[in-house]
């Protein structure tokens, strides 16, 4: 096992140096000096001069990326020009926000496309069938923005069930006492269950918004491998010695039916860390996505370029997850490595 | 001339015996009607603003309403069909070339041009792709072309993998071996035997393709890269029309919301329609 999860691990290092080389390729491919970009559009050509040298722009490229690599080494990602703060900290304060809505966004959807995918692949034709389908091809037409202020205007504007999409709290409520970051933990461990109530009140807009978009991905695998291993020998077997249809579909048609499902979840996550971007910017999350938008707009380059490679780092090490997940789940990926 | 004729049978039985693709179809020819004759049919210039009419409710002169300088929703909606079909277009073509001829390379020639374009395909594939594609944005400039390049870009890895696979299989088919044997060269067999193989497999996967091309293009213009207001365009009218989503005036955000909507869905179902045509096998 210990085996297993070294050697993928190995395999996700040509990909972290690839990540880092494009980041650093990204810097370099700014339109114009580089230099005069990070100093900002008020500086003198002075300042622009010093500015190059504080960053090595004057060194060749192989000792730029050398010191790029040094940088990050010891967690260094640069200044945003804009607030003046390291680009690390901010990243950091702001990577719960993100974390939350994109997990629980992601809960939300698989507890949604689990069982309609398994009820589709059970009733081939049925009412339930087509309604899988239909929601699959709507999933992934629906840009997740418009997803986002539709809900806005219907829960919030008609109906007044939800609060105003301006953040994880409304403006007159605290954040509780910081332990792991997620108000919906935090809040718990701290005992103030309105608290609690409040936070979640925040969320489940902006999360149903992304649970929509990575629904039709989820119920369409899940219907698909359920509806080849319900037509496997070993089901048949399972029917024939007069075990319960809940238990041949629950215990075995559907532990097998996973395992695909959990490879379509790396997929699923490249387009939720993109979605999370649009949807932080629609319900004014402070999370990294709207971090960085605001840095874009700003022509402030440093956070954009540690978001990037925040976000490519945790995708790698979620797909390095889902790897070492599939062979716990799966013994025959064990047996292989 | 028979050939032809006969997939335009192909598609005549394809078509009746899936009506969901005639009528995408259909669709897509609106699409390109609009895209084409969308600034010369509209009732009102889709720039010029009226204040006195701003934020009407969709009605008989405006309907789809206007928005927050007076400015006829329902023009704007049409005229930016042209930029952001423009823009799928381009982009997936630019993909179609360099994903496919890199991945037919790969296939076709195997060892370092294999192990080249499969590096730069892993690498682009470690990203979140709407992430790289604002970075791309971001760096080369806040530009249209840069959009079309980015989305481009992050389609690659999907277009090189699927060419390469084809004309890997396509490597030592009998037909090749016979290219080969009658004195062709190298370059002569990738172009008159192995491309036109690989040809439909890939326009299959543009058609896939456009749809997402179109929601990442847009994506991008929404979060405020590459098309500056007051150019319509469906990504940056929704923003634009966001803010009045919380105050009730739905319509500045719903109608380019619902026409994006409508061309992905109408390019989605396309795509699938033309899948089942090329390739009967892959139908699900």
């Amino acid at each position: 096992m210990l085996t297993m999860i070294l050697k993928r691990a190995a395999m996700a290092i040509p990909s972290l140096i690839g990540v880092v080389i494009v980041t650093f390729l990204l810097t370099r491919a700014l339109p114009g000096d580089p230099a005069a970009y990070f100093a900002g559009p008020a500086a003198t050509p002075q300042a622009i001069q010093e500015v190059r040298v504080k960053l090595g722009l004057d060194k060749p490229l192989t000792v730029q990326f050398g010191r790029y690599v040094d940088d990050l080494a010891h967690g260094n990602l640069g200044t945003s020009l804009t607030t003046g703060q390291p680009v690390v900290t901010e990243l950091r304060n702001r990577l719960p926000a993100s974390a939350e809505l994109t997990l629980l966004g992601l809960l939300v959807s698989i507890v949604i496309a689990v069982p309609l995918g398994i009820l589709a692949a059970t009733r081939p034709n049925s009412l339930i069938d087509h309604a899988c389908r239909i929601i699959s091809t709507a999933g992934v037409s629906l840009p997740v923005f418009f997803t986002g202020l539709i809900l806005v205007y219907v829960f919030y504007y008609q109906l007044g069930w939800a609060p105003a999409p301006l953040g994880r709290l409304d403006v007159f409520d605290n954040a509780p006492p910081q332990v792991t970051g997620f108000y919906l933990i935090d809040s718990l461990i701290a005992g103030d269950f309105g608290t609690f109530v409040a936070s979640l009140k925040q969320l489940i807009l902006p999360a149903l918004t992304l649970a929509i978009f990575s629904l039709a991905p989820i119920a369409r695998m899940t219907r698909a491998s359920m509806l080849a291993v319900l037509s496997s020998d070993f089901v048949r077997t399972a029917r024939a010695s007069g075990l319960s249809p809940f238990t041949v579909i629950v215990t075995y048609a559907f532990r097998n039916a996973m395992l695909p499902v959990i490879t379509t979840l790396g997929m699923v996550f490249s387009f939720l860390l993109g979605a999370n971007v649009l949807v932080e910017k629609v319900f004014a999350w402070p999370g990294i996505g709207s971090y960085a938008v605001e840095a874009l707009l700003a022509s402030d380059f440093a956070p954009v370029q540690g978001f990037v490679l925040t976000m490519a780092v945790m995708y790698v090490a979620i797909n390095l997850m889902i790897d070492v997940l599939y062979g716990v789940i799966d013994p025959r990926v064990r047996l292989e490595a | 001339m028979t050939a032809l004729a006969a997939t335009a049978r192909h598609a005549r039985y394809v078509i009746a015996e899936n009506p969901v693709t005639g009528f995408a179809f259909a669709l897509f020819v609106l699409i390109v009607l609009a895209a084409v004759f969308g600034p010369h049919i509209v009732p009102y210039n889709p720039l010029s603003s009226d204040t006195a009419e701003a934020l009407q409710p969709p009605n008989m002169h405006h309907w789809f309403g206007t928005d927050q300088l007076g400015r006829d929703v329902f023009s704007r909606v049409i005229v930016a069909t042209r930029l952001d079909f423009f823009i799928a277009v381009a982009s997936v073509a630019l993909v179609f070339l360099m994903g496919g001829l890199a991945g037919v390379a790969a296939g076709f020639f195997g060892g370092w041009t294999d192990r080249i374009v499969g590096r730069i395909a892993d690498t682009i594939m470690a990203f979140p792709l709407f992430v790289l594609a604002m970075g791309i944005v971001a760096a080369l400039g806040n530009t249209v072309q840069n959009i079309v390049l980015a989305t481009a870009i992050v389609n690659f890895p999907l277009y090189a993998r699927i060419a390469r696979a084809e004309a890997n299989v396509r490597r030592e088919a009998g037909f090749v071996e016979a290219a080969r044997l009658s004195g062709n060269s190298d370059w002569r067999i990738l172009a008159f035997q192995i491309l036109p193989n690989v040809f439909p497999i890939l326009v299959v996967q543009m058609s896939l393709t456009m749809g997402y091309a179109i929601l990442n293009a847009a994506g991008l213009s929404f979060i405020g890269l590459g098309v500056r207001p007051p150019t319509p365009e469906w990504g940056i009218m929704v923003a634009e029309g966001s803010a009045f989503m919380v105050s009730g005036e739905w319509w500045n955000a719903f109608f380019p919301g619902a026409a994006l909507m409508v061309a992905v869905f109408c390019f989605n179902l396309l795509g699938d329609g033309l899948r089942d045509m090329v390739d009967p096998r892959r139908r699900t």
